[in-house]
């Protein structure tokens, strides 16, 4: 039994867990990679004898070194599959990777970030497709780009970053596809004058690009990918101002990879599961607990802090996962030395909400799925037979998962609830809030028979005395 | 998957493994996705109903689309550490 356990060790879960055990709090923090860091100073592959050091790595060793140094029962390669609340207000929770499958804690913390937002496109689901933020693993944990010709498309600052850093790596770029156009960065720059460190760093990353003399086309999206096993290269049209494709605008550009996304998203399914309130807000990402200023969700004992809370970024998150410690340890009646540095964190979240609002999806996004486009990965569903439910009833993500299977493959969901909402919303016309999302379920991650079965011995199993006939 | 111009990262020794078959390099330590892309090899399943062919998309363990087969078992190839003769199938088109 622990007084306090941490769900995910990035910036934001892993301080909230050494600050928990600074404090006389026995703390656990659980995490699916293999050290601290999350996506953001994600760790490097024991294959990378030695690197350059850049500030993310610095960054990241710092964390990791203060958490090795720190009382915390860390668990790495460990995954949550289930979180269920005991009668005693206790959380349970069911893991694989540990020596034991159940935890029991007195208060949870989430944290366990965001993920990505991709809109389906016809050909999205090709070999040499990734995720920006993906490829942004790739190069963290790899140092790797990705070989031959890379086409980076979507939106938001994400765009920029993967393209440099894949020239930097070694690769070579295409072309930069933003669905943002000049001016929509043009207006969220004041908002980002509250770092001017990150604003230096983003403005090295375009003039990266220029120098390498990469084509941006800037308001131009994704139509289709091209190529029979793998990417050979994709349409781009130009869109309007909602990001709808305005026709007889296409073009051809050769590439044998593409990283695309269209933002991040709060990472919910935890906080889901366990039962907390969530509302919609589209300027924090998407879905998110609702919570009080420390983390507090609406269920006692249950927190949530970092980007899963609303995307603030990587810069609130320390300040956010301290904010959630303060709350736990004062809800155990422990009061704590060091307060919040509030000012600090107004301004990280400031510059995390401009960063956020270039990925706000339009409502022109859902034109870009097109009827034969697999909108669900996993199970093979095309558009096509969302809008044939939706056209006979269908109303919200759970009516369209039982007539369809949307979603109830091995990724739960991830990679297509996002469309399905917008494809239900242009045909609806309803809001996000009243199309909700279909019901938590277990498991968070795919788990094997062996994984969630208790240890059986065959000459346990009461066997019936034979038949007297 | 290029190291490029990055003569500055010093990597492990290459080891060997088996795909479907193929006997592909890649450095101790590093994962299965990694080694795998470094070889030029995306195309590492077909979908079940649409038998669309897939590879690594999420590279982060959430989207399942790089599941093979590593003594029976479905695995994640980046979440998955390569070793010297390690065997991986594909999954089989169902």
């Amino acid at each position: 039994m622990f007084d306090a356990i941490v769900i995910g060790a990035g910036p934001a879960g892993a301080n909230a867990a050494i600050i928990l055990s600074e404090n006389g709090l026995k703390t656990a923090l659980i995490d699916e990679q293999r050290d601290a860091g999350g996506q953001v100073w994600r760790v490097k592959s024991k294959s990378i004898l030695k690197a350059p050091i850049t500030e993310a790595v610095e960054q990241g060793d710092a964390l990791r070194d203060r958490l090795k140094s720190s009382n915390v029962t860390a668990k790495f390669n460990c995954r949550v599959w289930h979180i269920e609340r005991q009668e005693n207000g206790h959380w349970q929770l069911s893991v694989v990777g540990d020596s034991e499958k159940k935890l029991t804690t007195k208060a949870l913390i989430i944290a366990t970030g965001a993920q990505e937002r991709v809109i389906p496109v016809p050909g999205w689901t090709l070999p040499g497709v990734f995720g920006l933020a993906g490829a942004t693993a790739l190069f963290k944990e790899h140092m790797m780009a990705p070989m031959r010709r890379t086409i980076v498309a979507g939106n938001g600052p994400l765009l920029f970053y993967v393209a440099s850093e894949t020239l930097r790596l070694g690769g070579r770029v295409s072309a930069v596809i933003s669905l943002n156009s000049r001016m929509d960065w043009l207006k969220s720059l004041p908002a980002m004058l509250s770092n001017p460190a990150l604003i230096g760093q983003g403005l090295k990353w375009i003039f990266t690009l220029y120098k390498n003399r990469i084509p941006i086309y800037w308001q131009h999206a994704i139509k289709a990918v091209e190529g029979e096993n793998t990417v050979d290269g994709v349409t781009i049209c130009k869109v309007d101002q909602d990001w709808a494709p305005v026709a007889g605008t296409d073009q051809y550009i050769h590439g044998e990879n593409l990283c695309y996304g269209q933002g991040l998203m709060p990472a919910v399914e935890a906080t889901r599961l366990a039962g907390a309130d969530h509302h919609y807000d589209e300027k924090l990402g998407g879905w998110v607990p609702t919570i009080d200023q420390w983390g507090r969700t609406s269920m006692s004992g249950l927190y949530a802090c970092g980007d899963n809370a609303g995307i603030y970024g990587a810069l609130a998150a320390p300040i956010r996962g301290s904010l959630a410690a303060e709350a736990v340890c004062e809800d155990a009646g422990i009061n704590l030395k060091k307060r919040v540095d509030s000012k600090k964190l107004k301004a990280a979240k400031n510059f995390g909400l401009a960063a956020t609002a270039l990925t706000i999806p339009r409502s022109g996004l859902e034109a870009l799925i097109t009827d034969e486009t697999e909108v669900c990965r996993c199970e093979g569903i095309i558009r096509q037979e969302i809008d044939f439910e939706i056209k006979t009833g269908a109303q919200s993500p759970n009516a369209i998962k039982s007539g369809t299977r949307c979603g109830m493959g091995p990724c739960g969901g991830r990679y297509c609830m996002e469309a399905i909402a917008l494809i239900t919303q242009h045909r609806t016309r309803k809001t996000r809030e009243e199309i909700g999302l279909p019901t938590a379920r277990p498991p968070l991650r795919p788990v094997t028979i062996d994984d969630i079965s208790d240890d059986l011995d065959y000459d346990d199993l009461p066997i019936p005395g034979v038949s007297p006939l | 998957m290029t190291d490029g111009n990055n003569d500055h990262i010093l990597r492990s020794k290459e080891i060997s493994f088996i795909f479907d078959g193929v006997s592909v390099t890649g450095h101790d330590g590093e994962t299965v996705a990694a080694a795998l892309l470094r070889g030029g090899i995306t195309h590492l399943r077909n979908a079940p109903n649409s038998g669309t062919p897939r590879g690594m998309f999420c590279i982060m363990g959430a989207c399942q689309e790089c599941v093979i087969e590593i003594d029976g078992r479905k695995v994640e190839a980046c979440r998955t550490t390569i070793s010297e003769g390690l065997v991986i199938r594909r999954v089989p088109d169902v």
